[in-house]
């Protein structure tokens, strides 16, 4: 067993991270994905995360999203630990109700959109809103509308995701998730299912968010010009390890680690 | 040349009276109605008691998923004709009586619900993994998920087999009539032992029969596409 006592009960004070991970560590049986895994996301931050395949940079996502449980450590989210909770003094695991309650802090984006293939474009973005949260229809449909018009889906809100191109698709994604009004949001390769003639119309709506709004991101992704572009820090995983982060200029232009210059080089080659 | 063929003792002897069928249609159709209505309601008990099952089996709790998967393995490897007797005639003996019409639908629900929960357990695994993930994204609750996101997707998959066991519920009614249901196989016999002729009513049983399954594989693809168009899928 870990010793928990050596993790804060909360986080507190000027400049708490939006996100904190402390010490994570996540197995699939004996294979190690994430070991001792250290990362903090300040307020209003855009992170991306690259590196080559199976270094575990969805794993980071869906651990902050609870669809997979870590192994040790602990994540904080705005300076409440998400994966545990304070029992008495003492951090124990979180139960279901926690995760709950904590979870709606936390907003993704999937690489292969995941909308609900039964609802309109508008029903996926109300389904939330008023099941989960509470809102009555109107307000809901009033929230959902204004977002769809901010993603440039508002022509189609009547449409099922089946007559919606992936493009189309993930933008009415993104507007559903946006309508939960997350502190966070997750992007998990966003852009790789898609054509490329396509990916541009979902990149302009991630760059308006940074732009525009105060969100904390996370975005996986393999398209380094668009990573440099809008990222305040980019995180080079390796092996289940950060091997290098740094501003996207100094990450891009100067990188320090062999590992990040041979991964950069290589994805250079292959453009 | 082939007279030799034609012996008229190696035919059956269809002695068909026109008169004697008229009079006997009223209680066939209404014996029609009583297996119909037999049939309807236990395949809405299988309905609802196999989506149960089918959820049950998914629970977390590994206990009640062990017991229920033997359960549903025990019914599905036992006749359907034994249960209709143990129920009805060991049931008293436990302090249920029940009516042979409630034992025998009661019966035939249970039954069939074993293999709906099938049913409806591939439809629920049909669902992809990222509907649920996206669910939790929305931070709905399981309930919620199964109730507004994989049940819908699970149901038009599931109702091609849906379909097939109701058209079995319909054929296996006649079972019931060995604790005296009214249903179509009971008239006939009652109506054959009532005048000793049987060609007519059990013939008219097979008609009857027939005019009522066949056109429900029709019917069962037009209601597929028709709740898939629905779901916009
Ligand atoms: N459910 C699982 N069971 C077992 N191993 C898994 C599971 N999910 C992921 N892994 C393993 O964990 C490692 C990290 O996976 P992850 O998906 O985080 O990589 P990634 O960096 O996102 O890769 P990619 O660029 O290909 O998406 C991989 O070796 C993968 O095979
Ligand atoms: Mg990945």
């Amino acid at each position: 067993m870990e010793d928990m006592s050596a993790y804060p009960l909360e986080i507190s004070g000027d400049g708490t991270p939006m996100v904190s991970f402390q010490k994570v560590r996540k197995a699939y049986g004996p294979l190690v994905v994430l070991d001792n895994l250290d990362l903090e996301v300040a307020t209003g931050e855009m992170v991306s995360i690259i590196g080559p395949s199976g270094s575990g940079k969805t794993t980071v996502l869906r651990m902050l999203m609870t669809l997979e449980q870590i192994n040790a450590g602990v994540i904080y989210v705005d300076g409440r630990p998400l994966t545990h909770m304070d029992k008495a003094g003492v951090l124990v695991e979180a139960t279901p109700k926690h995760l709950r309650a904590r979870r709606s802090d936390i907003g993704m984006c999937f690489q292969h959109f995941n909308l609900f293939p039964h609802m309109t474009a508008i029903q996926n973005c109300m389904e939330g809103p008023v099941h989960v949260l509470g809102l009555t229809k109107a307000e809901a449909r009033d929230r959902s509308e204004e977002l769809l018009e901010l993603v440039g889906m508002i022509e189609k809100k009547d449409q099922h995701p089946s007559r919606l191109s992936g493009g189309q698709q993930q933008r009415v994604a993104i507007a559903r998730a946006l309508a939960m009004r997350p502190k966070v949001m997750l992007f998990d390769e966003v852009t790789s299912a898609l054509d490329p003639e396509v990916i541009g119309e979902v990149t302009n709506v991630i760059r308006k968010l940074v732009s525009e709004h105060n969100l904390t991101m996370l975005m996986v992704t393999h398209q380094m010009g668009f990573a440099r572009d809008i990222s305040d820090r980019v995180c080079f995983f390796y092996d289940g390890k950060i091997e290098e982060q740094g501003r996207p200029a100094d990450l891009f232009g100067n990188p320090k680690r062999e590992r990040t210059q041979q991964f950069l080089s290589a994805v250079k080659e292959a453009v | 040349m082939f007279d030799w063929l034609f012996k008229d003792e190696w035919f059956p002897k269809f002695d068909w009276n026109w008169g004697y069928t008229w009079e006997i249609i009223p209680r066939l159709l209404e014996a029609t109605l009583n297996t119909i209505i037999a049939a309807g309601a236990g395949y809405a008990i299988a309905l609802v008691f196999g989506l149960f099952l089918a959820l049950a089996q998914r629970s977390k709790s590994r206990a009640l998923t062990f017991i229920v998967r033997e359960l549903v393995e025990f019914v599905r490897s036992t006749p359907l004709l034994l249960q209709i007797f143990f129920i009805f005639y060991v049931g008293p003996q436990v302090g249920i009586t029940l009516s042979p019409w409630v034992s025998g639908m009661i019966t035939i629900g249970l039954h069939y619900s074993c293999y709906l929960s099938e049913v409806y357990r591939g439809g629920i695994e049909s669902v992809p993994k990222g509907q649920w993930e996206a669910a939790t994204a929305l931070n709905m609750s399981t309930l919620q998920t199964y109730k507004r996101v994989v049940i819908p997707q699970a149901i038009p998959p599931a109702i091609p087999g849906m379909g097939n066991y109701l058209v079995g519920i319909f054929k296996d009614t006649p079972m019931l009539s060995v604790i005296g249901v009214a249903e179509l196989i009971h008239t006939a016999n009652a109506i054959g032992s009532e005048t000793w002729r049987y060609l007519e009513a059990y013939t008219l049983v097979g008609i009857i029969f027939l005019a009522l399954s066949l056109p429900a594989a029709g019917f069962i693809r037009a209601f597929e596409s028709f709740v898939r168009r629905k779901l916009g899928m």
